[in-house]
């Protein structure tokens, strides 16, 4: 590897700082005791908590998934703290009294929350540790029956809808990691769009995980009714720190006849330093059941962050006619390891499903693209489109790709292409040849690579997403 | 064409490459002045490609020996990026593909990038589609080059065309082409060729790397040189290519005075 591409790949992670903020946490282990905890500090109806138990109780018959192709040390989760609470030094009024210390952060991750809902027009659902702060736009999304706030307050203030939708798609002992976050969730977003309503602006959700050592379990419900439209933002960055922090978040999405939910990620946690030491374990488990005829289910995610990521945005394809999608940039650099992917289970007639996975293997890394695409009896007329790319950047990481296909309906077609390409030396010296330095030339070969996923994202999150590509990727190649 | 008095753009003397330990250039010595068109030829083996990738600044190349300058800067000690924005450009004998980099992006930012460093002004996207059709015209290209990606399911003629586009657009100081003529029909040669004498001019010079006297009909050299085992053993003027091409290279090849053969 050339020592202009070393340089670009060993760049420091550039969101890593701590924020001072006095933080409520309950002392580190898991047991019935502190899911009681949890839910009466959180001031929960009883149904919830049996939610949280009957999940516990799964969880302790379970055992963590070992399939996967990404390598770790085992999970102490009795070491785990599995609530912190930031206090807020008086009642929120307004955005002028959030903690200046916690509006800082948003400035230095370059995203000020005010300007961003202001310019950008998007609703800032701010999840900062656990527990949101501030909910901007709310009103105006009222305006159209549109509820856009945090679980903690859905639970409070719509029950119906959460006890309705709560697990309907993942159930509490779906598998191990949603078990766990459905026994321990401490917050996460709440949005439900009404019958033939369409969402005037995109949602989005900044997360951030910020005190050492806790455990962050987001939980995210999204429903979009009859004819609703609804596009979704969620993004991350996270501080350096020394210890792997465990992060297993549960997003549910619910789409009814002819509802349209885009739910769109770019994650940028925190991968550990260029030896792999610390960084984020982020197993989420990511469901849309496109429940109604002609609902349409997209998932796009841009995948830079974690040390390890073990995620499968899925999508269940019910109602006749509906399309589900998903488009994946991943890409790993130093000793990352990511095994992400999708499932798409064709149940009703005449579904469509697509699936663009770009996979970056810099470094030493390792990416995994595993995906399912199964069709039932029941899919008359089933479609899928399954391209799988995968890009190396020097000669020490890997790329694997695992296709799973069932298709149990002789009508089906399943289409499934891969290749498999590398950044040069020989494209690099094209490149310089044209006075263009390696950075450049990796930054413009690498978003040539992943323009058929950027180009699904919303217009403010491909820039960002293209620029974290290229300070992740700069001079990685070798 | 010759002017004694013009002045000296590349000054290569006795310089000496390895690759991988092999030495492959063995004492070469080049002047070339501005105005002037040089060709380097021999067989496979003999060099002549090698030069032009150590003149670019190719990492797979050790240079251990000799000196390099282009207007009197030695440009051994600068990274190819840096000898490209100096002003030496490199047709590469097999333009390597780029899938997924639209090319207009790839020669937007290629020209952007010399034209800072020359502190002249960049072109934004619309300013430059109108500059590179233009020039386009030059190589009777059509405008659906600038949507494809760079190179990518170019034909062998296409891709010859995009490098001398690139030159038109960069307006180097040094052209080397190294086997620009190889894999072209007689109509794309013309093409090319005829695109190659509009950009020649005498601010600037052009090394032409060929195995057959072919191309040299159409671009008329001012200077010969045949290269054998790292060296240039023989210089003469337009005349000595056509007295290669009924000879062949046995009849300049030291191996006949020396008994060491020939390197293919």
């Amino acid at each position: 590897m050339s020592a202009a591409l070393q340089n670009l790949v060993n760049q420091p992670y550039k969101h890593g700082f701590v924020t001072n903020i006095e933080s409520d946490v309950a002392p580190k282990g898991l047991n019935e005791d502190i899911i009681r905890l949890i839910s009466s500090k959180k001031n929960e109806p009883e149904w919830l908590l049996e939610f949280r138990l009957n999940a516990y109780q799964k969880w302790l018959t379970m055992s963590e998934p070992d399939w996967q192709n990404v390598h770790y040390p085992k999970i102490d989760f009795q070491a785990i703290s599995y609530y912190s609470a930031p206090k807020p030094k008086k009642k929120l009024a307004s955005m002028d009294e959030v903690d200046p210390e916690l509006l800082r952060t948003f400035e230095k991750l370059g995203v000020p929350m005010h300007e961003r809902a202001a310019l950008a027009g998007v609703a800032v659902d701010v999840i900062f540790d656990s527990v949101s702060v501030t909910t901007t736009y709310k009103e105006k999304l009222a305006e159209v029956g549109i509820i856009f706030c945090s679980i903690s307050e859905a639970v409070h203030e719509h029950p119906e809808l959460v006890k309705k939708y709560l697990g309907s798609v993942i159930p509490v002992g779906d598998n191990f990691f949603a078990a766990l976050n459905s026994a321990v969730f401490t917050d996460g977003s709440f949005c439900f769009i009404p019958k033939g309503v369409k969402c005037p602006m995109d949602l989005s959700t900044y997360f951030r995980i910020n005190t050492e050592g806790s455990g962050q379990f987001e939980r995210t419900l999204v429903i979009a009714e009859e004819g609703a439209t609804v596009s979704y933002l969620e993004g991350c960055t996270a501080p350096q720190f020394d210890t792997n922090q465990l992060h297993a978040a549960v997003v549910e999405l619910i789409a009814l006849d002819n509802a349209d939910i885009k739910y769109s990620t770019v994650q940028n946690w925190y991968a550990g330093d260029e030896n792999g030491v610390g960084g984020i374990f982020n197993f989420v488990t990511k469901r849309g059941l496109a429940k109604g005829v002609n609902s349409r289910i997209s998932w796009t995610q841009v995948e830079t962050g974690s040390a390890i990521t073990w995620k499968y945005p899925s999508c269940i394809l019910r109602g006749d006619n509906s399309v589900g999608e998903f488009y994946s940039v991943a890409v790993t650099n130093h000793h990352q390891q990511a095994d992400t992917g999708t499932k798409m289970i064709h149940l009703g007639k005449n579904t469509r499903s697509t699936i663009v996975s770009k996979g970056i293997s810099a470094g030493k890394s390792n990416s995994s693209y595993r995906g399912l695409v199964r069709v039932a009896p029941t899919a008359d007329g089933a479609r899928n489109y399954s391209q799988c790319d995968s890009m190396l950047i020097g000669d020490q990481c890997g790329a694997h790709t695992f296709p799973y296909i069932q298709v149990r309906n002789n009508s089906a077609q399943v289409e499934h292409e891969a290749s498999t390409s590398k950044i040069g030396e020989d494209q690099l010296f094209y490149f310089a040849q044209r006075g263009i330095d390696a950075e450049e030339a990796v930054s413009m070969i690498i978003n040539g690579f992943c323009k058929d996923v950027f180009q699904q994202l919303p217009m403010e999150f491909a820039v960002e997403a293209t620029k974290l590509l290229s300070f992740k990727l700069e001079g990685s190649v070798g | 064409m010759i002017n004694k008095n013009s002045k000296t753009i590349l000054d290569v003397r006795e310089l000496h490459a390895n690759i991988h330990g092999t030495e492959i250039l063995k004492g070469i010595n080049l002047t070339v002045r501005s105005g002037e068109i040089h060709a380097i030829m021999g067989l496979n083996g003999s060099g002549k490609s090698t030069l032009a990738k150590v003149l670019a600044g190719h990492s797979d190349y050790e240079v251990t020996g000799g000196s390099v300058k282009l207007d009197d800067q030695d440009i051994l000690e600068l990274v190819p990026e840096e000898r490209a924005r100096a002003g030496v450009f490199l047709a590469f004998q097999y333009p390597i593909e780029i899938p997924g980099v639209a090319n207009s992006q790839f020669l937007r930012l290629a020209y952007n990038t010399v034209q800072s460093q020359r502190g002249k002004e960049e072109l934004d996207p619309l300013e430059f589609d109108d500059f590179v059709r233009e020039k386009m015209k030059l190589l009777e290209m059509n405008p659906d080059f600038l949507d494809r990606s760079v190179n990518e399911g170019f034909s062998g003629g296409e891709k010859k065309r995009n490098e001398i586009l690139q030159m038109a657009l960069l307006e180097p100081k040094l052209s080397i082409l190294d086997e620009t003529d190889s894999g072209l029909d007689i109509d794309a040669l013309k093409i090319v060729a005829n695109g190659v004498n509009q950009i020649t001019n005498e601010n600037n010079a052009t090394i032409l790397v060929t195995h057959y006297q072919r191309l040299l009909d159409y671009i008329v050299p001012d200077y010969v040189h045949v290269m054998e085992a790292g060296r240039i053993i023989k210089t003469g003027g337009k005349e000595l290519a056509l007295q290669l091409e009924t000879h062949g290279y046995d009849w300049v090849s030291s191996g006949n005075q020396t008994n060491a053969g020939v390197t293919t």
